[in-house]
């Protein structure tokens, strides 16, 4: 697995998440109509992104942090594939939807925006690529040794990385489910939110397990 | 539970898309035992275009129970699932929710295949007792939380240990979760309720306690102005009552919230049977002023009709005239309609609301009432008056039916009995007009109620997009 190869699925596992009207734009236009202005679409465009981008980073965060365990490495790898993909099987189990998100008030789009990504484990899928990628950058990691100064220099580079993801997916997100609802709104009409809206529950569950299942294999086959 | 791989085709963003939609093949209409000793059920019409069997009762479920007194009812999702929101967008509209308003047992029918129609769960008044404290369940909405259903009683065998409420039910295994109010003020009767998703407000109306309804309207009550008078506006997601207004105590029941459809539009009305001052029906005008605070107008009045005592049933002889009795009143999907059911003069009115706050008469249709008896132009009679109203999503056939509740059907018109089912045709000027070919006369031992069409109507669906 090539490093560009995971960037790549960085930025196409965000436009799978912005095309889903569940992860929110049929609400850019709705916030567009009820306003009957177009900048309410990108203010409201710009919640959904941060509350997504906070999930994402509440996420990966921790994951850059424990570069102290580098030793460990391979173990992190598996593990995170195995979160992943307990996931992916809770979601496939339960297609309940969480109770909490309906006491959400429709105005806060960011707070729902992150809640919703954090209860479909969307921030979880991101991990198994983030940790292939944080491999990639650092193929000498025993050159580096276990100094002080060497910790510090690869936790700073795997935070910025984890931000880098996160940022990249997040843009990804909000420019698929921009372009979309932009057209809703100027050319296709409301009717399309219910025409284009796929029941991807169980795609979506069975993603996590491919993702994790990639984790947990890239880390048994010393990929880095 | 398999969901589908698509929103269900009978959920729509606005309201304006749900008017372009095929129209209603079916309707549902809630039958009631004459008496406590008479079962309940369903009844299924017939309404395609050129079906051989049009306008007539197809299929019938009945209840094995007696005594439970159907009255209103709703379905287990509707447009409001469209709503990202609301993460339900793959929910079938399929179930009806029907309860029983004396009994306090809820029958959950699915309705999948009209024809075969059939009971699918029943809730036994014991669970509603002790997950709720409420009783005497009756109007449903689904809603963010699930579906919510209003109660008119508390705890206890008269239903007033406490006040009643909402509670909300899961809208994919129908079990009762518990109470909605948080916070809920000076409410402290209930009747019913209707809300703005996206502008998150839900308004609340009050009838009366059972002992005030169940055995018969109580005169002494209703001239001492004890029933209800104030409607409550609650924070929905928040649960709680930000502000209670009292229409002034000679507004005796104030019964049905229709808010505009179009959730950009921050108004509705409600419908109140008396004023004791006058024995004239009124409509408010409720709306949000720019300061976020509630206001109230009335704006629409309805004058009783003098009559010989001779001729009126005991308890309107000694005012020698007949009240209007507003009991039902439905909006029209474009906000355009409203149409106001006066059961005691017998007569269905259409105002042009274009304007709340300046409601036209537009039209008017006589039929049945307190001592004129109207024919139908069939030149049939027509039991009692015309009552639940229902509309169909287009805005051109309006359905309705004739009983009000077992007890006060039998007060206000002793020596009448049946239940019937009319529709009126709606021109494109907006005037209006019986069908003479559309008369539905009822099994014997039921009444007629409320009516649900099927793919939804005007006083079930929650659009969550404005109408554009």
């Amino acid at each position: 697995m090539t490093l560009t190869a995971l960037w790549w699925a960085v930025v196409l596992s965000g436009v799978y998440h912005g095309v889903n009207p569940g992860m929110g734009w049929p609400l850019a236009v709705s916030a567009a109509l009820f306003e009957r202005k177009k900048s309410a679409m990108i203010k409201a465009l710009a919640m959904l992104a941060t509350g997504h981008f906070l999930a994402m980073i509440v996420i990966l965060l921790p994951f850059s942090m424990m570069v102290f365990l580098i030793d460990n490495e391979r173990e992190i790898r598996i593990c995170a594939g195995v979160l992943v993909i307990a996931m992916g099987l809770y979601l496939l189990i339960n297609r309940r939807h969480p109770k909490i998100l309906a006491r959400v008030h429709p105005a806060k789009l960011g707070l729902w925006s992150f809640l919703a990504a954090t209860a479909h484990g969307a921030g979880l899928m991101l991990v198994p690529i983030y940790l292939g990628i944080c491999g990639l950058l650092r193929p000498g990691e025993s050159v580096l040794g276990t100094g002080q100064a060497a910790a510090q220099e690869l936790m700073t580079n795997n935070v910025m990385t984890a931000f880098l993801v996160a940022a990249t997916h997040t843009f990804a997100m909000t420019f698929a489910g921009a372009v979309i609802a932009v057209f809703v709104y100027a050319w296709f009409g409301l009717k399309f939110i219910s025409k284009s809206w796929f029941n991807l529950d169980l795609v979506w569950a069975l993603s996590l397990i491919l993702v994790g299942a990639f984790g947990i294999f890239s880390a048994l086959a010393g990929h880095h | 539970m398999n969901k589908p791989m698509k929103p269900d085709p009978t959920f729509h963003a606005s309201a304006k898309l749900a008017m372009e939609a095929p129209p209603e093949n079916f309707a549902f209409t809630v039958m009631l035992g004459k008496d406590q000793d008479q079962h309940d059920g369903i009844a299924v019409i017939d309404l395609r275009a050129g079906s051989d069997t049009y306008g007539e009762i197809v299929h019938t479920v009945m209840t094995e129970t007696t005594g439970d007194e159907f009255h209103h009812f709703g379905w287990n999702a509707c447009s409001s699932s469209l709503s990202p929101l609301s993460g339900h967008a793959f929910l079938e509209r399929r179930y009806l929710i029907v309860p029983g308003i004396r009994s306090s047992r809820i029958f959950i029918f699915d309705v999948k295949d009209p024809l075969k129609a059939h009971i699918h769960k029943i809730i036994e008044p014991e669970e509603l007792f002790e997950k709720t404290g409420y009783s005497r369940p009756h109007t449903i909405h689904c809603g963010p939380e699930g579906i919510y259903v209003s109660t008119l009683g508390g705890g206890g065998p008269e239903g007033t240990d406490g006040p009643p409420g909402i509670f909300i039910m899961d809208c994919e295994t129908f079990e009762i979760i518990g109470q909605y109010e948080m916070d809920r003020g000076a409410q402290d009767k209930h009747y019913d309720f209707w809300w703005n998703l996206p502008q998150d407000y839900m308004v609340s109306s009050e009838w009366g306690l059972p002992p005030q309804y169940e055995n018969g309207v109580v005169a002494e009550d209703l001239l001492s102005n004890k029933y209800g008078h104030s409607i409550h506006f609650w924070d929905l997601r928040a649960r709680k009552n930000i502000q209670t207004m009292d229409f002034g105590e000679n507004y005796q029941m104030a019964l049905e919230i229709r808010p505009a459809h179009d959730p950009t539009k921050s108004y509705g009305f409600c419908g109140v049977v008396v004023d004791t001052t006058n024995l004239q029906g009124a409509i408010f005008t409720w709306w949000r002023d720019d300061d976020g605070v509630w206001q109230s107008k009335k704006t629409i009045t309805i004058d009783p009709r003098p009559e010989d005592p001779d001729n009126l049933p005991d308890l309107l002889k000694g005012f020698g005239a007949v009240p209007p009795l507003v009991t039902d009143i439905d909006l029209s999907l474009d906000d355009k309609y409203l149409y106001v059911a006066c059961w005691g003069l017998g007569e269905m009115h259409q105002y042009d609301v274009s304007d709340p706050m300046n409601p036209v008469l537009n039209g008017k249709v006589e039929l049945g009432g307190i001592a004129t008896e109207h024919k139908h132009p069939n030149g049939k009679d027509f039991i009692y008056g015309p009552q639940m109203v229902e509309i169909s999503r287009d805005g051109k056939r309006v359905y309705w039916t004739n009983s009000l509740y077992s007890t006060w059907d039998n007060q206000f018109y002793p020596h009448q009995e049946g239940g019937q089912m009319v529709m009126a045709n709606v021109a494109d000027d907006g005037s209006f007009a019986l069908d003479p070919d559309f008369y539905i006369d009822f099994p014997e031992n039921t009444r007629a109620h409320q009516i649900r069409l099927e793919g939804g109507d005007c006083s079930t669906d929650s659009f969550c997009y404005p109408s554009v």
